[in-house]
Formats: C-alpha cells, sequence, structure tokens
C-alpha cells in the first residue's frame, strides 16, 4: 500500500510552507494581529448552502453527545474581537465545509481570512492585490463589476434580464435537466460554467458589486446608476475563484434579519436548522467599527503559485489520507 | 437498479441518462462562493461514445445503469457475431459489429477482453492493453538493420495493420499497445 505517503511532493509542501511565512511578515509588517478563534463551536453557519460538519462532545465518555460545529469559517468569531475592540486581526487556519470535495476543494481545508477596521472594500481591494501579486507573479488585478462581466461574456445585463431568459441563456451554455425559480441559481451557472473560465483570460481580476440577493454579509448600497448592490468582491485568478470580501455588515437588526432569512431558507429546502450565532447580533449590537472583510483559499493560492491542477498536489495529506 | 445522489458521482460510475447507459469520465464538484453546489459531469454515451458534459443540482439523483465489465475470452466469429466466454460460467455471448468496433482488429482467439454487458448484452469490447499478434504480410526485413532507422506497414493476422521497425519479418509475432496501435517490440 502506498496511502501512507503525502499526495503532495515535498518541493510543494516547502513552497506551501514558504507561502505560509510570506503571509504572516505581510501582516506583521502591517500591524495586523494573528487570533486564533475557536474551530469547533456550539453554533453553525447560517448560509444554506454551507454544510457544517457536526462532532459530538461528551462531558464524559458515557454522556449524552452535545452536537458541536466545526467551523466553516471564521468569520463570526473575527468579528466578535472586532466588536470587543481587537482592531485589525487574522487567522490563518483550518475551515471545514461537509461535502466540497474535488479538484479544488477539500472538506478540510486552509483559509485566510482578515478584517480591517476603517477600510472599505475598495481599499481592502488593493491590499489584497498587495498581498498576492508577489506570491503569484502578477503584476496587476483588474477590477470589473458583476454587471460588466456580464454583459462582457453573455451580453446580458444581470440585474434587468428576466428569470426566463435567464433560463434559456443558462440552457444554451449548460446542459442541465433542473429548474429553479431562483435568479441568484441561473446567475450562478451562469457565471461558474461560462463566465468564469473566461476571466482566465484577464489572469487577475476582481469582481465587485453583486446583485444584493447575493450580500451574505456585505452592506447593500446603491451603484452608480441607483440599482442596490452588495458590497462584495470576489477575486479570480486564472478563472479559479481565490478570495471573498464585503464591506462589512454592521447592523444588528440587519444581521438578525439575514440569519432568520437563512433559517427559514434551509427549512424550506428541507435542510438541517442549526443553532444560530445569535452572539455575533449581541456584538454588532454593542457596536462593530465599520471595517471591509475577505476569506481567501490558501490551498488554492498555493495551487495557483505553483501551477498545480488539483488540491491534492498542494496538500500534504488530503481527506481519503486523512 | 439503485438511484445514485449526486454527491456519490464519481469516475467511472454507470447511469442511465435519456434511456441510455453513460460512464461518468469526469466529476467536478463546483461551488459558488454564496450559492448551492453543482456537479458538473463529464460523460460518455455508453451506447454511441459520445461524450459531452451535464450539470446537476446538489440534491439530484439519476439512476444507476445495469452495466457490467466482465472478463472474458474472445472465442470465434461466426461471420455476424463475435463470441465471447465467461470463464467463470463458460456462458457465450455474442457481440455484433457495433459493440465490437475497431476492438475487433486486436481480436485473437482464447485472448482475454473486457466486455461490457447492458441489461446482459454486450455492448462494448475492451482488449487488454498489449496483445501479441503475428505479423501475415510485410515487405521482406532488412538484414542487419536492428536499430535505429525507419519504419515500414505491416498486416497483422487480424488485418490491423501497424508501422514496424525495417527488422521485422512475415511470421514473426509482435507485441503490439493496443490503446495507441503502435508497435512495441518482437514478443
Amino acid at each position: 500500500m502506498t496511502d501512507w505517503q503525502p499526495t503532495a511532493p515535498i518541493e510543494n509542501l516547502r513552497r506551501r510552507g514558504e507561502i505560509l511565512a510570506q503571509i504572516r511578515q505581510f501582516f506583521a509588517r502591517r500591524d495586523v494581529l494573528e487570533v486564533d478563534v475557536p474551530l469547533m463551536s456550539h453554533c453553525a453557519v447560517s448560509d444554506p448552502f454551507i454544510d457544517s460538519i457536526e462532532v459530538a462532545y461528551r462531558a464524559f465518555p458515557e454522556a449524552a453527545a452535545e452536537t458541536l460545529y466545526l467551523q466553516t469559517s471564521p468569520e463570526y468569531a473575527l468579528k466578535r474581537l472586532l466588536c470587543a475592540g481587537s482592531g485589525p486581526v487574522y487567522q490563518l487556519g483550518k475551515a471545514f465545509r461537509n461535502g466540497e470535495s474535488g479538484r479544488r476543494h477539500n472538506p478540510e481545508f486552509t483559509m485566510l481570512e482578515w478584517y480591517r477596521p476603517g477600510l472599505d472594500e475598495q481599499q481592502l481591494m488593493d491590499e489584497v492585490a498587495e498581498l498576492v501579486m508577489p506570491i503569484l507573479a502578477v503584476d496587476k488585478v483588474e477590477r470589473l463589476s458583476y454587471q460588466q462581466v456580464f454583459e462582457r461574456y453573455l451580453g446580458l445585463n444581470p440585474h434587468t434580464t428576466s428569470l426566463e431568459a435567464l433560463k434559456t441563456e443558462t440552457r444554451r451554455h449548460v446542459e442541465l435537466a433542473m429548474d429553479d425559480d431562483d435568479r441568484d441559481s441561473w446567475l450562478n451557472l451562469l457565471m461558474s460554467h461560462v463566465i468564469e473560465p473566461q476571466l482566465a483570460e484577464l489572469r487577475a481580476v476582481f469582481v465587485c458589486d453583486y446583485p444584493a440577493s447575493q450580500a451574505a454579509l456585505a452592506q447593500v448600497r446603491e451603484d452608480a446608476s441607483g440599482r442596490l448592490v452588495a458590497t462584495r468582491f470576489e477575486l479570480f485568478v486564472n478563472g479559479i475563484e481565490l478570495a471573498n470580501g464585503y464591506y462589512e455588515l454592521t447592523d444588528a437588526v440587519e444581521q438578525a434579519r439575514r440569519l432568520a432569512a437563512d433559517q427559514r431558507q434551509r427549512a424550506e429546502l428541507g435542510l438541517p436548522q442549526r443553532p444560530l450565532e445569535t452572539r455575533l447580533v449581541d456584538a454588532l449590537a454593542a457596536g462593530m467599527p465599520d471595517c471591509a472583510g475577505v476569506a481567501l483559499g490558501v490551498d488554492r493560492l498555493v495551487m495557483l503559485a505553483l501551477g498545480a491542477e488539483h488540491i491534492d498536489q498542494v496538500i500534504a495529506l488530503p481527506f481519503e489520507r486523512a | 437498479m439503485a438511484n445514485h445522489a449526486s454527491n456519490q458521482f464519481k469516475n467511472g460510475l454507470k447511469v442511465m441518462i435519456d434511456g441510455d447507459p453513460c460512464s461518468m469520465v469526469d466529476v467536478e464538484f463546483v461551488k459558488p462562493g454564496k450559492g448551492q453546489a453543482f456537479t458538473r459531469v463529464k460523460l460518455r454515451n455508453l451506447l454511441t461514445g459520445r461524450i459531452w458534459e451535464r450539470t446537476f443540482k446538489s440534491n439530484e439523483s439519476v439512476e444507476g445503469a445495469d452495466v457490467m465489465d466482465t472478463d472474458m475470452e474472445y472465442s470465434y466469429f461466426d461471420g455476424e457475431l463475435w463470441y465471447f466466454m465467461d470463464p467463470n460460467t463458460f456462458e457465450q455471448f455474442g457481440a455484433d459489429a457495433n459493440a465490437v468496433g475497431d476492438t475487433k482488429k486486436w481480436l485473437k482467439e482464447q485472448d482475454k477482453v473486457m466486455v461490457t454487458l447492458f441489461n446482459g448484452n454486450p455492448i462494448s469490447v475492451t482488449p487488454g492493453n498489449f496483445v501479441e499478434l503475428e505479423v501475415a504480410e510485410t515487405d521482406p526485413g532488412l538484414k542487419g538493420d536492428t536499430a535505429q532507422g525507419g519504419s515500414k506497414p505491416a498486416i497483422l493476422t487480424t488485418g490491423a495493420m501497424v508501422r514496424v521497425p525495417l527488422f521485422i519479418n512475415q511470421g514473426e509475432t509482435l507485441k503490439i499497445d493496443t490503446r495507441t496501435g503502435e508497435y512495441v517490440s518482437r514478443a
């Protein structure tokens, strides 16, 4: 048997180690504090399309198990620190997502997430670019709005095109049997199947101003044309999604509303109801500084830096061998 | 047959798509930053050989196909069907030209092949990676020319045509790679 062996060549692990060191130096120079928030929590992420891995905690071996959850991102915990006055913080560590396994996914992966009080999402994009450009040997990162990439690669406006027209356009490019009345499902299909592969021609590009319906935990504001858009950006390199950032929602009432909305959507879809992180709402009510935050997939960053085709080439012992 | 949910998809899984048995050639998990996951699958239609892509929602499932790859021995050709025998059950299966396809040019009696059965009927025949076949016809070998230098066509006893080195003679048995159709060595 050879499955004791790492799937990543040792040379790749050495490069990976160097990149991790480079990231830590970057934040040390900028006085961003490295923190170490829990990977295991009593609460789970609300996002209906991210499934937390459950763990069974027992106070003693024969005790009834209490269900805890492996974190899918350190976001909630880091925001609680921001509300407690931590100032700029980052976490470079593991996150876990059930079922996410593939060429660019490992259920246990390494995530870099950081928050910058006083910066908006445009300024944070500058910082993300400064971090990744030297690692990836890229000399510039383009910026396009969500609307611009849809117009450029599909000739349609993602905000105003009718649901039926989105379905027709998707079916022109993608064979699928499913139907869905959620516009975002179709926009996501067009984005992932048609646009993302073509973004590779730009090498590195930030896509920003997502539809308000895809805000997640970003603020919503009016764009130049008066349309409500999410202050959210994603970084794509070689057509691969590498980072996702927001000008963060700081309104506790709106935060509570979005958690409840996610929980309702989970119920409608027959997905598990999980304890919501209401301490985040309490923290926001105590006051969160205006800030921008971003999460970046470190395994993918290493893949891109090394030109690796499969995530197993940059993870020492991936899921099947862990 | 059992149904397979999209999170159980993997390379080689055999499923029914629009009434035809298909094999998954490539399975990719697609997860947008926010929003539901998809599984993007490259499929090969096992009847027509067509390869194409289809995307499935995370909770979608498809019916499995009753497709079995079985090791068999090639027996004989009766002018219409090629007959293969399962060495465990001694059961004979007749495959038509459609199922045998290009593999016919590598078939030698008693050689082991893999026969793909769909609902008990052969739909494709895959030869071993290497076969040993005799040269039926080629220009006479050139003495001394045993190392490098040109090649010439040779027709094997099965009718297959391969490029061989100049030193090969009629009646010799050669090892051929069936995946590339290329000469490997003398057997």
